[in-house]
């Protein structure tokens, strides 16, 4: 190969950074197209004078030491650990802290329990390692690295757990959290905070069957890492712009893709909604699989039931957000302001989550709505005016398409909210300067993603592994030539991962060298 | 309460009184939810009707869907695997269409109706499957299987007797032309397209016109100038092997109903890779067709003749006199016009290419006793019969 | 001293599975004993007389998945079985339509059509995946799972065997059978149909005796235990037994005697046997022991476990995970007395679609609304219903000119809030006949008699725990080698000489008698006797 091969990354999302960043480390010359006017800061984030919430995810979890590795990223990009409080209508909360879980009305037996959960799916959680960090193998006409990907995980699974642990994996691996949690604990509330990190994000509530996986996929980032509260200045973001920078990758803000060129069944390049076309050889999207193939690509390039598969996804997303710009730092019963730097739920059992979840099904939002509660400013000030406050929740649940629409809901919604969170922080409505209500419609149109879900889609199984976003581009290679995949829409999916993209550029510099030889 | 009628297996056709006063055998069966004669009157009469005079037989039962839109074009040309950017208003296309594994799902006709206004003819119901590839085209699709009367008019006088009814301007009709005229005081279509290989017309009509279209026909037969013979499927059978055309759903399992891995076939699988063509923008299967193309081929739908009068009925294929089985008709017939027997037949390749040396196995019965026969076979290329009236413009006047 | 007869095989519990067994065990010459807790046989698999001259099968109600091959294997025809194929079928809309399932190729075509065109054309695709997954699953059903946690020469023998046929499926078959195994039936059905009866009419069979709902992950596979049985060749249909269910029975019960075999009913075991390890035989409730070379248990795993053996007679995994095997009741029955045929005026006159199962249930949301109740320990408000009148076609079952109803309840809780009483299962079974009188104007005059049952009483009667038919809930952590536990999916007991087959064993419930063939097969393995058990038909 004499030129270097010209590659367009299609969105500056943390996956889009990393496969532009490892594509420009191999040698490809790499412009990043990102449709926004910014890449870290995000304009919209000051939802109130002077208040900024801290965009879409506001738990963050560091990216896993290979991958930080392979970047050479050196700094600790997250904000400071956090522990998670479980709290109690009566004030008697539950706080977890990496393996231990305290709180008056946590039992010994539950507290022992809780260890040896902890223990055990983490170590599932971490079998699961060799398939997260690849591309996800083929079951049929399996190349080599397929074979080597299956043979590890083979291994990882039989002899990394055990027998008996493998057994047990195989059982859980595709049953629900309610049925695990029932066997395994006695008090409601840490039940219910364990589900929550099962069921937030998809369209699932503690009994639905598969549960126990989207767990361990959450909680795979705490094999390497703890969970923290994501703030303003993202510095993770900051942090992989620029090593995208340093790596050489051409980075171009305001510049929307309206579409992908493709000439003879090949992409060749983007045309810009300016109008400017620019060509390449390779082309990587991390836009959501319905955007890049319905949209970018057009059906008209695409096999028919491929594209009838892809408009079948399941990607409406059911998590609301709220941002509450607020004059000072909330009081909630029984904690204290170090505490409310944690992450806080209000779920009280998870049969009241799984009543928050039923009416989603029907396209009604929850009446009493789960919620995981950040108060970012107390890690940034920067995020809101002197001694003034910013409060980060998701809601679960709230559905895409809500019957009798958002415009006739959103009102009553963000009341339902705030009456639930006083409750718990009776203070509060008094305190509230703005609110923002963040519908999976308001995300969709925001963010770009398509139905507004988190992960680009849910994390079923039929959705999941060589079946993300659908079988036949499962592994970042789509049916077009040059073209990829390389966002939260392929396997492993979404959360702060950056495993897509890292496993995208994996593909794309394979498939490059194969070609060129 | 609904009027479903769930006592009738069967949708009546608009010509379903004509089609039951001429019809002498009640010899019926079913073709897509309506009963269509197997064989009218007799076998033989029907089968010189087409080949001598003049047949006719009703093709309600044929799948319809209209197709209009400002991506109608587009969308039809990414369903299947011609160029159809080709297809000026006024023609008509045989087409094939693939599922994406580049298996044939059906094959049919399309009429290029007017400007961004076509008509699909399919042999299956095919609504799914095209509102399925309409994702993000702007099109139209309307089913409209009940709502034109047709009738396929064919035989080497079918000329004559259609101009002797009183339509105009057959003679400049071209092969896979259209012609919209107004006979008898209705509109009437008539493309000059067929299932025969011989001279022929298909005639569109209003459901409504059923019986004007009918009559119009039949009282010419009245006359006594022209025969023209209502004919049944049986007959068709035998002129379609002859013309070398191929029947979805019998000569092969169409893609979508298959089961077994292997069972369904490809367009090059049923030797019709002349309307494969690969210079045109994607379409449904090709990406799975050009890899199939550079593959060598596994096996294909031959077209054979036998020696011998003995019609090789549901015959395995043999390399060799008693050889290694390697294949099995599909469909076969007695020619009368070629005093041959016919048989379209799934065979396997050995690297890429037939075996050469090819046996049919016939069993067959004299007075209830049960024999078999080896016949050597012989690959043919192209049809089995066809004879120029077919294509002459203007059709000669027989 | 007195020599008590030591049988070659004690099976407990004459439901079809332990019959089944028993029959392959006597017909490889061994002695074999089945003992019955109750007065007569047959376990849920029953017809009995509840009410003056109707007969009733009181569980079990239709007959389409026992296996052929174990018909023909024992000779169940010439031992008396007659399974008449059911014809019809109809779900009842509220807007007073209906959408009928017709035998006939182009009727059901075009009362498809008549809901959605599209869905009449989509029904080709979708019934040919279906086949695809029938197929697949089908093989797997007479033969024994393999141990995916063993290194034994025959386990992976049995996984190569599995692997052969999943790649039989080319490559996207076989991520669409994962998919078709993962998936809610809901959300399979929509990606081929659009109209919401149609839905509704092909969700229902997902979720019948199951404690999960038509959106929940792991129910489209549930279809395939109501639509893989066929009754000659007939994918997907299915039969009554002549005489009701308890001819299944009787049959085999008859082809077990005919092979030497002996039954003893109301002989309830109290115990399994153990010393050293092993079992030795059973003891009744009477105080009676029997001893046996082995013994076979037919009851669920639950109470094979926690009821009849002793938990320091058992490693202390199993008796966990027995605790843990998920039986969830969520069913309930209702076997009702007619006075005459009731009225369905949505339908035609002389329509034949009363023939078959009725439903009333016409949307997705209905189903998913009535599991929600479920979930909330409460009997559906809206229930799901599969409601049969087998005396339409066979009149051996009620008085002449009378009427036999059964009616499939889902769902209806284990325990409703503060437990069962007469006045709340009367309760529960007035929702159930009330949703029937909104369809059937007359429904309240011809009724003559009402046999409400839930959980609580069919697991009284029959010994089903929680009174799931299933004996354990098919979903995935409970299917193939995982069932009833992982590492005790081969029909062996985790003590010697002990032996399970009822349907808490690999393949599952549903009258298909194939967990008694698979654990006979296992059995006469160990026994180092020759197999009467048969071998797949196959399907090419």
């Amino acid at each position: 190969m004499t030129e270097s091969t010209r590659a367009i990354v299609i969105g500056g999302g943390h996956n889009g950074l990393i496969c532009a960043t490892l594509l420009a480390k191999a040698g490809h010359a790499v412009t990043l197209l990102e449709g926004r006017s910014s890449i870290a800061n995000a304009p919209d984030l000051e939802f109130a004078p002077g208040f900024f919430s801290p965009g879409l995810a506001h738990i963050h979890t560091e990216l896993h030491p290979k991958l930080r590795q392979a970047l050479n990223l050196t700094s600790k990009s997250t904000g400071t650990k956090t522990k998670t409080i479980a709290l109690d209508g009566q004030g008697a909360h539950i706080h977890f802290y990496g393996d231990k879980v305290e709180g008056t009305s946590v039992s010994d037996v539950d507290q022992a329990a809780y260890a040896s959960f902890r223990k055990e799916f983490l170590s599932y959680a971490k079998a699961l390692t060799p398939l997260l960090l690849n591309r996800p193998p083929r079951l049929k006409n399996m190349d080599r690295g397929d074979q080597f990907t299956l043979a590890k995980l083979g291994w990882s699974l039989r002899f990394g757990l055990g027998a008996s642990s493998m057994r047990e994996f195989l059982r859980v691996g595709g049953i629900n959290i309610y049925d695990v949690l029932n066997e395994l604990f006695d008090n409601k509330l840490v039940k219910a905070a364990i589900s929550v990190d099962a069921v937030m994000g998809h369209h699932m509530a503690p009994r639905t069957p598969t549960t126990v996986l989207t767990y361990l996929t959450r909680l795979f980032a705490e094999t390497h890492s703890e969970p923290s509260v994501a703030t303003k200045v993202d510095s993770l973001h900051r942090e992989l712009e620029a090593s995208a920078i340093a790596a050489g990758v051409d980075i171009k803000t305001d510049a929307w893709v309206e579409k992908v060129i493709i000439e003879n069944d090949r992409a060749n390049g983007v045309q810009l909604a300016s109008g400017q076309t620019m060509l390449a050889d390779i082309v990587a999207s991390s836009a959501d699989a319905k955007n890049t193939f319905l949209k970018l690509a057009g059906a008209a390039n695409l096999d028919a039931m491929f594209v009838h598969r892809i408009s079948k996804t399941r990607t409406n997303g059911s998590v609301a957000r709220l941002h509450l710009a607020l004059k000072d730092i909330p009081s909630f019963t029984n904690l204290t302001t170090e505490d409310l730097k944690g992450r806080l739920l209000i779920a009280p059992d998870m049969r009241y989550i799984e009543r928050a979840f039923n009416p989603t099904k029907y396209g009604e939002h929850a009446e009493q709505p789960v919620l995981e509660i950040t108060i970012p400013s107390l890690h940034d000030a920067t995020m809101a005016p002197d001694g003034q406050h910013v409060m980060s929740v998701n809601i679960c649940y709230a559905p895409y398409h809500l019957k009798q629409g958002w415009d006739n809901a959103r009102d009553k919604f963000t009341q339902i909210c705030i009456d639930t969170l006083s409750a718990y922080a009776p203070n509060l409505p008094s305190q509230i300067i703005q609110k923002e209500l963040l519908t999976p419609q308001d995300i969709e149109t925001r963010f770009n993603i398509s139905g507004g879900h988190w992960h680009h889609g849910e994390l079923a199984i039929d959705q999941s592994f060589m079946m993300r976003p659908i079988h036949g581009t499962a592994q970042y290679n789509t049916p077009i030539e040059n073209l990829f995949l390389c966002g939260a829409a392929a396997h492993p999916g979404g959360g702060i991962t950056g495993l897509p993209g890292w496993n995208a550029a994996r593909r794309i510099i394979a498939m490059t060298k194969d070609k060129s030889s | 309460m609904s009027d479903h009628n769930y006592l009738s297996t069967h949708e009546p056709s608009p010509f379903d009184s004509g089609i039951r006063a001429q019809s002498q055998t009640e010899n019926w069966t079913g073709w897509n939810g309506y009963l269509s004669p197997r064989i009218a009157d007799t076998l033989a009469s029907e089968y010189f009707a087409i080949r001598s005079s003049c047949s006719v037989m009703d093709l309600t039962p044929m799948e319809k869907y209209r197709i209009t839109g400002p991506d109608a074009t587009a969308f039809l040309n990414r369903l299947v695997t011609r160029d159809l950017t080709k297809l000026r208003v006024g023609r008509v296309a045989y087409v094939v269409w693939c599922n994406d594994e580049g298996k044939v799902i059906d094959d049919g006709t399309v009429f290029h109706l007017a400007e961004n206004d076509y008509r699909l003819c399919a042999q299956h119901h095919q609504l799914d499957w095209l509102l399925l590839s309409s994702i993000g085209f702007d099109v139209s699709i309307q089913k409209e299987t009940h709502d034109i009367a047709a009738l396929s008019v064919q035989g080497p006088t079918s000329f004559s007797a259609l101009s002797a009814a009183g339509i105009k301007g057959l003679e400049t009709l071209k092969p896979f032309g259209i012609l919209n005229t107004n006979v008898n005081g209705f509109e009437l279509t008539v493309s000059r397209t067929g299932f025969t290989g011989d001279l022929g017309y298909e005639l569109w009509a209003e459901r409504a016109r059923a019986d004007d279209l009918w009559n119009t026909l039949f009282t010419l037969k009245d006359t006594g100038l022209f025969d023209i013979r209502l004919i049944g499927l049986d007959a068709l059978e035998m002129v379609r092997i002859e013309a070398g055309f191929i029947m979805p759903g019998w000569d092969f399992n169409t893609a979508e109903s298959t089961i077994r891995a292997d069972h369904d076939r490809s367009p090059f699988e049923l030797g019709l890779d002349w309307i494969v063509n690969f210079d045109k923008p994607y379409f449904t299967g090709k990406s799975a067709l050009l890899a199939e193309k550079a593959r060598p081929a596994t096996r294909r739908l031959l077209k054979l003749t036998l020696e011998g009068n003995k019609p090789p009925v549901g015959s395995f294929i043999f390399h060799g006199k008693k050889g290694k089985q390697t294949g099995a008709v599909m469909a076969q017939t007695w020619s009368p016009i070629l005093k041959r027997c016919l048989a379209l037949a799934d065979v396997d390749f050995i690297d890429g290419h037939p075996p050469n040396d090819l046996w049919a196995e016939i069993y067959y019965q004299k007075e209830l006793k049960w024999h078999v026969k080896w016949a050597r076979c012989e690959i043919v290329e192209g049809q089995f019969w066809s004879h120029p009236r077919r294509r002459a413009t203007p059709p000669m006047p027989f | 001293m007195t020599i008590t007869k030591n049988y070659d095989a004690i099976i407990i519990g004459a439901g079809h599975n332990g019959l089944t067994n028993a029959a392959f065990l006597a017909k490889a010459g061994l002695d074999v004993l089945v003992l019955e807790k109750n007065a007569h046989i047959g376990g849920a698999t029953v017809s009995r007389e509840l009410y003056d001259g109707w007969k009733y099968s009181n569980c079990s109600y239709v007959c389409s998945l026992f296996r052929p091959e174990i018909y023909q294997a024992l000779d169940l025809g010439r031992h008396g079985l007659e399974v008449v194929p059911l014809q019809g079928g109809v779900t009842f809309k509220q807007n007073g339509d209906y959408f009928g399932s017709y035998h006939h190729h182009d009727i059901q075509r075009r009362e498809i059509a008549r809901h959605s065109q599209r869905d009449a054309d989509a029904v080709v695709r979708f019934n040919a995946d279906l086949m695809k997954w029938c197929r697949l699953i089908r093989g797997f059903l007479l033969r024994t799972p393999p141990d995916p946690g063993t290194f034994r020469p025959r386990d992976a023998m049995e996984f190569a065997y599995l692997l052969k046929k999943f790649y039989e499926l080319s490559e996207s078959q076989l991520y669409e059978f994962i998919r078709f195994f993962t998936m809610s039936i809901a959300e399979y059905l929509e990606e081929y149909f659009e109209s919401d009866v149609i839905l509704a009419h092909y969700s229902g069979g997902s979720i019948i005796g199951t404690g999960l709902g038509v959106y929940s992950p792991g129910t489209a596979y549930v279809l395939l235990h109501h639509a893989m049985g066929d009754v000659d060749g007939s994918i997907g249909s299915w039969g009554f037994a002549r005489g009701g269910m308890g001819s299944v029975s009787k049959a085999l019960a008859s082809a077990f005697c005919a092979h030497g075999g002996s039954i003893r009913t109301d002989a309830e075991v109290t115990n399994i046997n153990v010393s050293n390890q092993r079992a030795t035989g059973v003891t009744l409730k009477n105080g009676e022991t029997l001893r046996a070379k082995i013994v076979v248990s037919n009851l669920d795993a639950k109470r094979t476990f926690l009821n009849v053996m002793h938990s320091e007679d058992l490693p202390g995994d199993v008796v966990k995970r027995a605790k843990n095997f998920k039986i969830r009741g969520s069913s309930g029955k209702l076997n009702i007395a007619l006075d005459a045929m009731p009225e369905f005026p949505a339908l035609p006159p002389g329509s034949p679609l009363t023939l078959g199962h009725l439903h009333f249930s016409d949307t997705l949301e209905r189903l998913e609304r009535a599991y929600d109740d479920w979930k909330e320990d409460r009997w559906s408000s809206d229930p799901y219903t599969d409601t049969v009148i087998p005396t339409q076609f066979d009149p051996t079952m009620a008085p002449p000119g009378k009427h036999m109803m059964s009616v499939f309840v889902q769902y209806c809780p284990v325990e409703p809030e503060g437990g069962w009483t007469d006045a709340k299962r009367d309760a529960f079974g007035k929702t159930v006949l009330d949703q029937l009188a909104e369809y059937s104007p007359n429904f309240y005059d011809v009724l003559l008699h009402a046999e409400i049952r839930t959980p609580r009483e069919l697991e009284a009667e029959v010994g089903l725990t929680e009174g799931n038919i299933f004996q354990g809930e098919l979903t995935l952590d409970q299917l193939l080698f995982n069932r009833p536990f992982p590492g005790y999916a081969q029909y062996r007991g985790p003590v010697k000489n002990m032996y399970m087959c009822s349907s808490s064993t690999h393949p599952g419930g549903g009258v298909m008698g194939a967990p008694g063939a698979n654990a006979a097969r296992e059995i006469l393995r160990d026994l180092n006797k020759s197999d009467t058990t048969p071998e797949d038909f196959g399907d090419d």
